[in-house]
């Protein structure tokens, strides 16, 4: 099977660190814990001590690689461009590869403290909430990013919906011939938190007339097992995910959620050619639906009604590929949306995979700054394009008493569109 | 290593939290932007001005090196702990103070880092100029400390400018106050002008007192390019000449611009084999008038193209072509040794010069920018560690450019300071005599050399 990167294959990338401190004006872990080992220059220069072993497995470092979202926003602004996400990944591949996940973090160590992956997921899943994960397959990212025994009271979560978005919907909708055919990668959070953004997508491109595949057999994009360090399950759903999204004859393969988006659109292009045609093929929904002149389409719509003041979110996963106008085109041009671009639209959340689970208060200082520039944005809704994203975005806004609700961009699009 | 009564004894000043020797945080505390490493034995994040009084007296009593530190974030090695002891780390002293708007003075902890209080002031409509490269992650206790500069400094001075007053604890742990919060003050020595650019050497500083100025109404920027170097450096003595102050003078040689060329898609014709951004400030009617002055001034100098921006998006359009160099000189060599030389204005033409031969005699690529304006020239020697020989090209080039800068009346750093990395250096520039002048300053009131050793002079 194909290998992602290790740390070795690394080196160079971590040698170009010139501890200048850029990081420290934009990691958003660093921004509520001031501390060196928190921030991109520190985790580099730890990733480096672990490739060279001057370091032992010691807890504080355990903890501090622990302590990234892998939200890219260092790279972003890194003058020399320092591949930090991937060195982070890499490196909890190595602590686990090493010292195996057991030392790596309690909740994900719980799930894949042993080798055979799959059937140790099935396993573990006997010692989480049975109310929770009952409706869970085995290998969906949720299960990693949400092991229940450590979701903590005051957290607000998206139930699990009754049927799986894929249970409920035919593998082929045809639509205009003359159309492209898409399929429809539609990754866990759709499935079975979110499946009304599954059936809004549908909606919206059954309005464009494009034919879509919804394959039954694709899995969990890996991202959240690449957060956890666990290779050999990413290693495992890229090659399920090709042969799922391979079986038809599609033009593009399209996504909905910013993750799944890297997922497929980036992460297994390390793994060769096939993936990388993978990955070429990968279309964000907005990016697809402005190639595809839905904007235009929009503006000839009447403007009736209620007007909604509506803000945006960038996810990391698509700022981090550039993926930053077509969400705000197409936002911009559904008639009775008022568009407002609130301050720091493009930081980080918070949640960042299982980032969450393991230092949700962490991460609840990260989601009451962005819970603070929603809310004087002055909008009604905060629109993204992440169900990670919308269900962090969420919480933050309950725990600072906000009104607003968190949604997709596509179910704004269908409500305009109904 | 530290023994386990310091290290306890450390740990009922600062609390546990706040104390470690693990080696994660050994190593996450070993380094600066100069990428040189050194392992201390324990890091420390005290919270108050009383907590580092006990850990000096405690350092003196134990005989303990201790080292400052604020982002990590200096170019001289000044925060890096050589031998080894306690990293004193001011990440948890972040708070502003006081904003005191009647009389145009600011009180903050050394932690707060430098862009966080600039934005502070401008919402009430003040100005703190200092603009350190760095300003976005560097703590002002840090700027303090290395006297930092940047590229506004032309017109309105380096750091030591803007601090009228401080609160330090002494190397051998007494506490005490320079200066104050008022615009005049001569009693006793300018001790806050000695602490400003020492380094860390002469007391660990916890309270900073800061002069602000009313935040200028606008400010205006222009990009131009020259047909040669010489052009652009005889338009900077040229528009000093003219009685005109810019708030910035930022230039680029023809390398830098190839650098930027090569990395970008930013559009730069190959005509332009020099760069100036000039930037001026203040009434909105009176900045027209400068630039056409300007213009007027540099007019016959070679000028390819002048770009002006007129809204802050143009603006920033254009400090884009600077803000890229420093990524893009990745494409001539992986390694650089930044040096920040500073001449008498009139002489960056011939310090240019002397540059190029320097850059041919040695044959490593020298590629130059900088703040022109105040002749702040920022010599990049760009090799590779990994080609063996070039470490050595580069330290002889980097002698001959010091010695070149002094020939011209000039110093070695304009705002980086010594540290380690120009220390042995120091003897082509201070004089015995005062070298010892300041040894003895050092001596009297650090005896026991705790407070960040190994700095500036070579012991």
């Amino acid at each position: 099977m194909a290998k992602l990167k290790n740390l070795q294959d690394l080196r160079n990338e971590i040698e170009m660190c010139v501890k200048c401190g850029a990081c420290r004006a934009h990691c958003p872990v660093f921004g509520v814990e001031k501390h060196e080992g928190r921030v991109a220059r520190g985790k580099v220069a730890l990733a480096h001590a672990v490739l060279d072993q001057t370091i032992d497995f010691e807890p504080k470092m355990i903890e501090d690689i622990s302590q990234c979202l892998l939200c890219g926003s260092c790279y972003a602004q890194c003058p020399n461009k320092v591949p930090t996400d991937e060195i982070i990944a890499a490196t909890r591949r190595q602590i686990a590869a090493d010292h195996g996940l057991n030392s790596f973090g309690k909740g994900v160590a719980a799930l894949l403290g042993r080798p055979r992956l799959m059937n140790n997921l099935a396993k573990a899943g006997r010692f989480l909430s049975p109310l929770f994960f009952k409706k869970l397959p085995e290998n969906s990212g949720l299960r990693l990013r949400f092991p229940a025994p450590w979701i903590e009271a005051d957290r607000t979560l998206p139930p699990i919906a009754s049927k799986p978005f894929r249970d409920t919907v035919p593998e082929f909708i045809a639509g205009d011939p003359n159309m492209p055919t898409v399929a429809f990668f539609s990754g866990c959070g759709i499935n079975y938190m979110y499946p009304a953004i599954g059936e809004a997508f549908l909606k919206v491109l059954k309005f464009l007339g494009v034919n879509v595949f919804i394959p039954k057999e694709q899995a969990c994009c890996g991202l959240p097992a690449v957060s956890a360090g666990a290779q050999a399950t990413v290693e495992q759903l890229a090659l399920q995910n090709l042969s799922a999204l391979s079986a038809q004859r599609v033009d593009f393969v399209v996504t909905a959620c910013a993750s799944c988006h890297s997922g497929i659109g980036k992460l297994y292009s390390d793994l060769g050619t096939d993936y990388q045609t993978l990955a070429a093929k990968t279309r964000d929904i907005f990016v697809f639906l402005v190639e595809h002149g839905l904007p235009e389409k929009l503006s000839s719509l009447p403007a009736t009604g209620k007007r909604t003041r509506v803000t945006y979110h960038d996810p990391c996963h698509l700022r981090s590929h550039g993926i930053v106008s077509e969400p705000r085109q197409i936002l911009q041009a559904i008639p009775n949306i008022d568009f407002v671009e609130m301050a720091e639209a493009g930081t980080c959340c918070g949640l960042g995979g299982t980032y969450s689970v393991h230092h949700y208060q962490t991460s609840k200082k990260i989601g009451a700054k962005k819970a603070a520039h929603i809310l004087a944005s002055g909008a009604d809704l905060v629109a993204t394009n992440c169900p990670g994203c919308i269900m962090q975005l969420q919480d933050s806004i309950n725990h600072a008493q906000g009104r607003q609700r968190s949604v997709h961009i596509l179910e704004l699009l269908v409500a305009a569109l109904e | 290593m530290l023994s386990e009564h310091n290290f306890l004894a450390l740990q009922e000043i600062v609390g546990a939290a706040n104390i470690s020797m693990s080696k994660a945080d050994r190593i996450c505390y070993s380094y600066d932007a100069t990428q040189q490493q050194y392992l201390p034995d324990a890091v420390v994040h005290p919270a108050s001005t009383d907590e580092i009084r006990r850990i000096m007296l405690l350092a003196n009593r134990e005989m303990i090196p201790v080292f400052p530190r604020g982002a990590g974030s200096g170019f001289s090695g000044g925060s890096l702990p050589v031998k080894g002891g306690i990293v004193l780390v001011t990440e948890r002293l972040d708070r502003i103070l006081e904003i005191d708007e009647q009389n145009l003075v600011a009180t903050v902890e050394p932690g707060v880092v430098t862009e966080a209080f600039q934005k502070a002031v401008e919402k009430l409509g003040l100005f703190y100029p200092p603009d350190p490269a760095s300003l976005k992650f560097s703590t002002l206790g840090g700027n303090v400390a290395e006297c930092a500069g940047g590229p506004r400094c032309v017109k309105y001075g380096v750091t030591k400018d803007f601090i009228i007053g401080l609160e330090v604890v002494t190397p051998t742990g007494d506490v005490i106050t320079t200066g104050g919060p008022t615009m005049k003050g001569v009693v006793g020595y300018d001790l806050t002008k000695l602490m400003c650019g020492s380094e860390g050497t002469l007391g660990v500083i916890t309270k900073i007192i800061i002069k602000l100025l009313p935040l200028p109404e606008a400010k205006k920027t222009m990009l131009v390019m020259f047909d040669s170097i010489d052009g652009a450096a005889q338009a900077v003595s040229a528009i000093i000449r003219g009685k005109i102050i810019p708030t910035t003078l930022e230039f680029m040689d023809g390398r830098t611009i190839d650098c930027v060329r090569q990395a970008t898609n930013l559009d730069l014709p190959p005509s332009a084999r020099a760069v100036l951004i000039i930037e001026v400030d203040g009434d909105q009617e009176f900045l027209d008038k400068q630039c056409e002055k300007i213009k007027h001034i540099i007019q016959p100098l070679g000028v390819v193209e002048i770009r002006t921006a007129t809204t802050p998006e143009e603006s920033e359009a254009l400090w884009q072509v600077r803000r890229s160099v420093s990524a893009s000189l990745r494409k001539v060599n992986p390694d650089k040794f930044n040096e920040d030389i500073c001449v008498p204005r009139s002489k960056v033409p011939e310090m240019i010069r002397k540059v190029d031969s320097i850059a041919e005699k040695y044959g490593v690529p020298i590629v130059n920018f900088g703040h022109a304006g105040d002749g702040n020239i920022h010599v990049n020697i760009m090799i590779n560690r990994k080609i063996p020989g070039d470490l050595d090209k580069a330290k002889l080039a980097i002698e001959d450019v010091f010695k070149g800068a002094l020939e011209l009346g000039g110093t070695m750093s304009g705002e980086h300071g010594v540290g380690i990395a120009k220390a042995p250096y120091i003897p082509l520039e201070i004089t015995p005599a005062a070298a010892n002048y300041m040894k003895a300053i050092k001596k009297s009131l650090d005896p026991n050399n705790i407070l960040n050793p190994g700095k500036i002079f070579l012991d």
